[in-house]
């Protein structure tokens, strides 16, 4: 079996209609116990006080904004470069699930910001980076609205990806490129030095499974949605032709 | 059992807030659009089947 067998809209809709009730329950189930654990039941630190707490929705939706552009980055050089429709309908389904959790990791960071650095907004390597991240989003998002022809939006919303992954890259990167700005390092790392303290640690591990599954999951729903929706398509021109 | 949150609390709470309200919308804007998408596609196959 190969797994260009899924780029078959027909085998794709028959296996995500067997996974997704899995991957749904899995997702619902990390999300609620990562976050509850992560709110009730972890300690305030010596240094951030109780929004340590805010780790739990803020290092999880900027892992996923990042991520998500890198699975549109794939899906769209696989559509470039093999043609098959389903990758070039997932990439246009994980879009606004980016822009998402874009908007949660911009906000949330704000938000900590404030009270931690005296600013909720600072033009620092990470957070202008992840802007514009954010920017490229909407973008590719109105790319696809604007181009009546699918194949003609998928191939220039793919070159937009591509462009766009370098401000994805420097998103995640920035603050190892530069040592100016106020963002601190990464909150997970090998280092036992950098990384976060172990009683943080469990709790935002299970948190980023259940924002990855919460990615999978509608990755999935919307990616169905498209194939229907290009199926309609096809079956409207169809009926106006004959 | 609400934890205590001192004088963070504001920016502990709408931290949450926010990202759990975006999240419910983007989960409840794709079931929606899907359940749409999938009645107007059952409507299509059968004018389909209806007229040949």
């Amino acid at each position: 079996m190969s797994l260009w067998e899924y780029a078959n809209p027909q085998k794709f809709m028959q296996t995500s209609s067997v996974l997704l009730p899995f991957v749904s329950v899995l997702t619902a189930v990390c999300l609620v116990v990562g976050l509850v654990w992560g709110f009730f039941l972890t300690p305030e630190a010596a240094n951030f006080g109780s929004t340590v707490k805010i780790i739990y929705v803020h290092v999880p939706s900027a892992m996923m904004a990042i991520n998500a552009w890198v699975m549109m980055l794939v899906t769209s050089l696989i559509w470039l470069i093999r043609r098959h429709h389903v990758s070039a309908l997932a990439a246009r389904a994980a879009a606004p699930i980016g822009l998402t959790m874009t908007v949660i990791a911009l906000i949330t960071g704000a938000i900590w910001g404030e009270p931690m650095w005296g600013t909720y907004w600072a033009w620092d390597p990470r957070l202008t980076s992840f802007l514009i991240l954010f920017l490229f989003y909407l973008g590719y998002i109105a790319l696809w609205e604007a181009i009546e022809n699918p194949d003609a939006a998928a191939d220039l919303t793919s070159v937009l990806c591509i462009v766009g992954s370098v401000f994805a890259l420097l998103s995640r990167y920035a603050v190892n490129f530069w040592n100016q700005g106020l963002h601190q390092g990464a909150t997970l790392s090998l280092d036992k030095e950098e990384n976060i303290s172990d009683v943080y640690w469990l709790p935002l591990v299970i948190c980023i499974a259940g924002f990855v599954l919460l990615f999978v999951t509608l990755v999935l729903v919307r990616t169905r949605t498209e194939i229907r929706a290009r199926r309609i398509k096809a079956l409207v021109a169809r009926e106006r032709m004959g | 059992m609400m934890p205590e949150l001192g004088k963070y609390a504001g920016a502990v709470l709408s931290s949450y807030g926010v990202s759990l309200a975006l999240m419910a919308a983007l989960v409840l804007l794709s079931m929606a659009r899907g359940a749409r998408v999938r009645r107007q596609l059952d409507e299509a196959e059968a004018r389909r089947r209806d007229h040949g």
